[in-house]
């Protein structure tokens, strides 16, 4: 049940980032562009998407936090809390590449749908740039057991 | 505020909130779009299923959209193929190394009030405004 379930929630998050207009990276820029406010092309949308998301989940995360997960045994919560280097550093790449394009990784993802080959090539870079990410830290930590953080504990 | 599209914009992210309530009552799991596609490339990790699954409704979605008779727009993409393969570098190298996205520290952390998710989210959305500033007004894109 658990994967027919996460293909539910990964078809409505779909269809919020396609309804919201967020799968465009034009709207998406139009937010980020804020020299853009005083000619009146400032385009405020992105932020009522965070709200709504924001309060919906907030919500949700509510119920879910006393009660155990219908198809789990228990809720896997993030467990890191240190505001570190990697934190403020990793934020920073990803804001600088975001900017450039327009893309986060949902709306990266979710843009394979329209074969564009801009999105084809941003998606396996992002890949790579993943992937780059695990083997240097594997190397970081080795030969210990790898100690970084799986995905299981990841923020997000 | 021409391009402004409050209705559409509440409504869309309204669902992006209930996919990842729903995720957490339903799997015990975070909706983070970064966690779950390094879930699936990472060759120690033994929950692929579930991701994949999300990353397939994902795609999914517009595709249904398409076949309903919306109209599916092609994304505007920079016209550099280097910009492209950079920028797509530099988001799945920072995603990684901060353990979060737009959805992973965006929604769901500030969601759970994590102060790493608030500095993280502050982080990335000062770094992509200084990037279209530098690119479509100092460098006059």
């Amino acid at each position: 049940m658990r994967p027919l379930a996460s293909l539910v929630c990964g078809f409505i998050f779909g269809w919020g980032l396609f309804i919201s207009g967020m799968m465009l990276p034009a709207k998406v820029l139009g937010f980020l562009d804020i020299l853009a406010i005083p000619s009146g092309n400032w385009d405020p949308s992105l932020a009522v998407v965070m709200a709504a998301g924001l309060a919906v989940t907030l919500v949700g995360y509510r119920l879910a936090r006393p009660r155990r997960p219908l198809f789990e045994t228990a809720n896997q919560w993030p467990t890191q809390t240190a505001i570190d280097a990697p934190l403020v550093g990793g934020s920073v790449l990803f804001g600088v590449g975001w900017g450039l394009v327009g893309l986060c990784p949902g709306p990266a993802i979710e843009n394979l749908a329209t074969l564009s080959p801009g999105v084809v090539v941003f998606v396996i870079a992002m890949i790579v740039g993943m992937a780059a990410h695990d083997v240097w830290q594997a190397r970081a930590v080795a030969p210990a057991k790898p100690t970084f953080t799986h995905a299981g504990t990841a923020d997000g | 505020m021409a391009n402004f599209t409050p209705i559409s914009a509440a409504v869309g992210g309204a669902l992006i909130g209930l996919s990842a309530a729903l995720l957490m009552l339903v799997n015990g799991r975070i909706a983070g779009i970064t966690g779950i596609a390094a879930g699936i490339i990472d060759p120690l990790s033994n929950h692929r299923l579930w991701r994949a699954t999300f990353i397939v409704g994902l795609v999914a979605a517009p595709v249904s959209a398409m076949l309903l008779g919306f109209a599916l727009p092609m994304p505007q993409m920079p016209a550099s193929i280097v910009t492209i393969a950079v920028a797509g570098l530099l988001v799945g190298f920072g995603t990684r190394l901060s353990n979060g996205c737009t959805s992973g520290h965006g929604i769901c952390g500030m969601a759970r009030l994590s102060p790493r998710s608030f500095v993280a989210t502050g982080i990335f959305m000062v770094a992509a405004i200084v990037a279209v500033a530098v690119t479509r007004h100092a460098l006059g894109g």
